[in-house]
């Protein structure tokens, strides 16, 4: 077994401009996904919109804003626990951002410090 | 060449893909099968002027890979023990299918898909690779390293994709496999218009995946397509190097089994499924490859057989393109002419040099030369194979005859 994240990005102005319909069916979208996953799943959080974010960097300066000044910003992420790319391909494949045109779902392996 | 270099070829052909393939289930690391293939390969070579080539060549090479990989794999136990290993499903049926699936998996780009095959699935070195697809040779190693090393750290698995993932991801290994071969068949650059060393490996490819998949009507139509094309390769270059147009071939020098051994394959994919891209492609094909002559062409016919084409390849210009010129000689350049001129605007086929010679052929036949000319002209800008060039340049010196 080997550790993913799955990392959630898109357009936080589309995502705040959802129709409450459409935000219940994408927060069912990750229910459905969780009860998939099951215990694969070994953490993840919805993260606030990247305008609430505050970036530290060299040499010392505090910043306001993310890293990358981007329009689409991570939104949220999973960690998620599987065998190989191909399991995590279609656990991925069930999120509701893989669907919508503005988000995306960016999986990267956890280097394993075993 | 020896009759142990001989072998030794022959046995890098055929069997290089089965050695590394299942040395590969060994070592659970690509780069190590690599190097323990390549060292068996190297050991034949020593060995066999000695002890003669053994009777089964290809099995004698899986051992020798096979020993090699587990005394290395003894000997730096501790130092390999932190490597992500390869995740390796027991073998169902050939292990090649499991290389060549997980060297043209959706996770790598095309083009660490395309340079993973040739080297890994075709043999080829990583030098002939990177000469095939004009990138220097460090380039091309360090893109087959980063891509071996994603398979690893990513864990993309040595799997035969299930039975619900298979036609999609049979799709990419068929345009690698397809796109081998057209980088072989028209070399991009360089002095010779056909690169052997690829058209053989994609071929080989092709025959393997079709032996190992035999009622997959997909892998049937692309090896048809690649068979029936390759069968008429003898007659694109003159005596002199030049190349020729299909008007100007000489048909008696074509592969008359191979195009029968082509068309038979396509007929029998059509039997069983509908006809997918590479299928028409090799209809196409067949129609040319059967036709006893350049003026006995049936143009109705591969005309009707471009409107197929360009229903399943919606918006591919190219398609676009070959289809206008064959309206051209169904109804002559004036509407061919017509065809072709939506296409100028294409970005896709601003430097497209088969653009620009199609015009101009167009507008040689209507007798307008001074536009022809300029065609041919743009045409040789754009193209850098030199037998194409030295074709065009000929060209362009008729048209400006007076």
């Amino acid at each position: 077994m080997a550790k993913y994240t799955l990392l959630i990005y898109g357009d936080f102005e589309q995502w705040e401009a959802m129709t409450p319909e459409r935000r219940k069916e994408h927060d069912r979208a990750h229910e459905e996904f969780r009860a998939a996953a099951g215990s694969r799943v070994v953490g993840g959080e919805e993260l606030e919109p990247a305008v609430s974010a505050t970036t530290l960097r060299a040499p010392d300066v505090t910043t306001d804003g993310p890293y990358l000044e981007t329009k689409e910003a991570l939104g949220g992420f999973y960690l998620i626990e599987a065998g190989d790319l191909d399991e995590v391909l279609a656990l991925a494949a069930l999120l509701p951002e893989v669907r919508d045109g503005h988000s995306g779902v960016e999986i990267r392996p956890v280097v394993d410090h075993g | 060449m020896t009759e142990v270099g001989a072998a030794l070829a022959e046995a890098h052909r055929r069997d290089w893909a089965q050695v590394l393939a299942s040395t590969a289930q060994v070592t659970r690391d690509l780069d190590l099968a690599e190097e323990c293939t390549q060292d068996a390969y190297a050991q034949a070579l020593r060995t066999w002027p000695r002890t003669g080539i053994p009777q089964r060549p290809g099995a004698w090479l899986t051992q020798v890979a096979r020993n090699r990989a587990l005394d290395v794999l003894r000997r730096e136990a501790s130092l390999r023990r932190r490597l992500p290993l390869l995740v390796v499903d027991p073998p169902q049926g050939d292990d090649r299918l499991q290389l060549i699936f997980t060297c043209c998996h959706p996770a790598l780009s095309r083009e660490a898909q395309v340079a993973l095959t040739a080297r890994l699935v075709c043999g080829l070195s990583t030098a002939e690779v990177a000469r095939a697809f004009l990138v220097p040779e460090p380039t091309m190693a360090a893109r087959i390293t980063r891509a071996k090393k994603k398979i690893a750290t990513a864990r993309i698995p040595y799997r035969v994709p299930a039975d619900d993932q298979l036609a999609e991801r049979l799709g990419a290994v068929l345009d690698v496999i397809h796109l081998l071969f057209t980088t072989g068949h028209t070399a991009p650059a360089g002095p010779s218009l056909i690169r052997a060393d690829l058209v053989t490996g994609a071929i080989d490819l092709a025959r393997t995946l079709h032996l190992l998949m035999p009622r997959t009507a997909a892998v049937s139509a692309l090896l048809a397509l690649l068979l029936i094309t390759d069968a008429r390769s003898a007659s694109r270059v003159g005596p002199d190097g030049r190349m020729l147009l299909l008007a100007d071939q000489d048909r008696s020098l074509w592969d008359h089994r191979r195009i029968a051994e082509g068309t038979a394959l396509l007929t029998d994919a059509l039997r069983r499924e509908p006809p997918t891209r590479y299928a028409v492609e090799a209809a196409i094909a067949a129609v040319h490859a059967e036709s006893p002559s350049w003026a006995a062409t049936d143009w109705t016919e591969i005309a009707g057989l471009y409107d197929v084409l360009a229903g399943l390849c919606p918006g591919s210009p190219v398609v676009a393109l070959n289809r206008a010129v064959a309206v051209g000689f169904r109804d002559g350049p004036a509407a061919g002419l017509r065809a072709l001129t939506p296409l100028l605007s294409d970005p896709a086929l601003a430097t497209y040099p088969y653009l620009s010679a199609a015009r101009a052929d167009f507008l040689r036949r209507l007798g307008r030369t001074a536009e022809a000319a300029e065609a041919y002209e743009e045409a040789l800008a754009l193209t850098g194979n030199a037998a194409e060039r030295t074709f065009l340049l000929a060209r362009l010196a008729e048209t400006r005859r007076p």
